[in-house]
């Protein structure tokens, strides 16, 4: 068994087919973008036996088959490639910035957005302000398909997850906690508190390519009205949302 | 193309197979069959490949109809099972003729039944993959007055084959491995949890299955501060409370709960299969021992097929022999 220490990046073995390097405990932008890169460079190796491979916000996680490649020698790649300084790679190719329309200040759209900028310490308008003039990065990918965690917020941002539940919120919502932004692909319970709602879809189910964000990939919100939302929704397509996408360089 | 009529459906009837791999960095967990032994169960008794996708019953079956004589295969948790009123063999291959009324009812021990046809069933997969996901939105549950079409049995005249009764649904001794967090459990708390007895609770899906025990909670060093993790199933999660939960197919693909260790792939369906009364204890093993124990789906087919014997009806057992269908056989016989 492998014992917990503060010496990062950290590989630890998860059940029988799992191999998980932590580069940090903390979400740093150095750590997010270290397990990124460590994920693409095992995707571009093939190493025989390595199934599948993904990332948190600050792990890259790798699956194999153990009756092709032994927990043994999936350490040694792994070990020798963690030789190499992670924490300066550059982000990923190819990513986008998506500028998505979202209705904040109102009730049935971000019901919870007074409380939330009670708990940041700022007034409603500096809130979605601050929401909307930072360029939000997709940390990772998770929970629900093609679900973004979105990062990071002002330093007021750090706000913790609401004790009790939310029953549902819908596609679209955009929810905050701890520097982060969930927006949601599926509708869903939750902890974190909605602060605002959009019509973009990340997971299209009904789409040959059903997801529609990468890791790396950057999202700007602006604020629109309810009835211009309700306006995008009753003409969107595509699940786009009325966002616009363009190249990152 | 031939199809099954849903008459009536029990309340968590899907289509699985083995699951939709590859897109956890997507967030989409594989999903699948709570209970993999059952799929190579069902390949084995018909012949057929182990990707095949099956009607996974979970309590509770239904009645169906065949739009055209169909071989079918009953895996998985025993269900009460008959055939225009005819009692059906579990853990067998059978006939089902147009138009006869295939009824199933509730498990007599275990939690998911399987209902396999020859030749799959051939709804449109999705990502390769035709396997209800259901916390993704992705497939539906299957409710009366749905027809789900069959794909091609290339055995269609195979006889009726049977497999010595399974003793998976009445829990056990399960193997696991560490995962994520499990160095932050003391080792006092690790030997506990080794040595302590659990049940399933009534709370649990094909995420999760609740377990409850007597004694304090397992809790971990950090048990409130773990920043989000890749989730695979057979994950044992700690939830606030210190209460386990064992994650099944359908899990999250990331979790902030500290993880005490993993089931091996081939102890899950175990867990998945604990019915109320089963009883639950895990034990850690090395990696070399859990990787001797690993088979693959094809592997586990193969395993089967070496048990399979012919199901022979015993005439004790056919209330009415005049009545049976032994003219339609002959007719098939000739087709």
């Amino acid at each position: 068994m492998t014992r917990s220490d503060t010496i990062y990046p950290r590989i630890t073995d998860v059940g029988l087919s799992g191999m998980l390097v932590t580069f940090s405990d903390t979400l740093t932008e150095a750590a997010n973008r270290a397990a990124l890169a460590l994920r693409a460079r095992i995707e571009e190796l093939r190493i025989e036996g390595v199934q599948e491979t993904t990332t948190s916000l600050t792990s890259t996680f790798v699956v194999y088959d153990p009756l092709t490649l032994s927990q043994d020698l999936l350490r040694i790649h792994l070990s020798e490639l963690l030789k190499e300084t992670w924490h300066e790679a550059p982000l990923p190719e190819g990513r986008k910035l998506w500028r998505i329309p979202a209705v904040f200040d109102h009730p049935d759209h971000g019901p919870q957005l007074q409380e939330a900028a009670e708990l940041a310490g700022v007034s409603i308008k500096d809130a979605i302000d601050s929401l909307c003039d930072t360029n939000l990065r997709v940390m990772t990918l998770g929970f629900a398909p093609g679900q973004p965690y979105l990062g990071s917020l002002g330093p007021h941002w750090d706000i913790p997850r609401q004790q009790g539940l939310t029953k549902q919120v819908s596609v679209g919502a955009i929810t905050v906690a701890i520097r982060q932004i969930v927006l949601f692909s599926t509708a869903s319970p939750t902890g974190w508190r909605q602060v605002g709602q959009c019509a973009f879809r990340a997971f299209r189910p009904d789409q040959p390519d059903p997801f529609a964000l990468t890791p790396g990939d950057e999202i700007s919100f602006y604020p629109v009205t309810a009835d211009a939302l309700a306006q995008i929704r009753s003409e969107d397509q595509t699940g786009d949302g009325g966002a616009s996408v363009e190249p990152l360089t | 193309m031939s199809a099954l009529k849903v008459l009536r459906a029990g309340p968590a009837m899907s289509i699985q197979d083995l699951g939709r791999p590859g897109h956890m960095a997507n967030g989409l967990s594989c999903g699948g069959a709570a209970d993999r032994i059952a799929l190579a169960e069902g390949a084995a008794l018909l012949g057929q490949s182990v990707q095949s996708s099956a009607l996974e019953m979970a309590g509770m079956g239904g009645e169906f109809e065949a739009s055209e004589p169909t071989r079918i295969a009953l895996t998985g948790a025993p269900m009460q099972a008959s055939l225009d009123g005819q009692p059906l063999v579990w853990n067998a291959s059978h006939k089902l003729e147009a138009g006869q009324r295939l009824t199933i009812g509730a498990v007599t021990s275990g939690i998911y039944g399987y209902l396999h046809v020859g030749g799959g069933f051939a709804t449109e997969p999705f990502l390769n993959s035709r396997t209800a996901h259901l916390v993704a939105g992705i497939g539906a549950l299957i409710k009366a007055g749905d027809m789900l079409p069959i794909g091609q049995d290339p055995n269609a005249e195979a006889s009726a084959q049977k497999l010595p009764k399974e003793a998976r649904f009445t829990g056990g001794t399960i193997r696991i491995l560490p995962s994520v967090q499990t160095a932050n459990f003391a080792p006092e708390t690790l030997d506990r949890f080794q040595a302590t007895e659990f049940t399933r609770t009534p709370r649990g899906n094909r995420q999760g299955a609740e377990l409850a025990f007597e004694g304090d909670p397992f809790a971990s060093a950090d048990q409130l501060s773990i920043l989000s993790e890749p989730m695979v199933a057979g994950d044992i999660q700690m939830t606030g409370t210190g209460t386990p939960f064992v994650l099944l197919p359908e899990c999250q693909t990331t979790g902030g709960y500290p993880r005490i260790g993993t089931v091996l792939p081939d102890d899950l369906p175990l867990v998945a299969q604990a019915g109320p009364a089963a009883t639950l204890r895990f034990k850690f093993v090395d990696h070399a021992e859990a990787t001797q124990a690993h088979r693959t789906p094809e592997q586990q087919v193969k395993e089967v097929k070496a048990k399979l014997q012919p199901l022979i009806r015993d005439p004790h057992n056919i209330r009415d022999l005049l009545s049976y269908q032994l003219i339609s056989g002959m007719v098939n016989a000739r087709d």
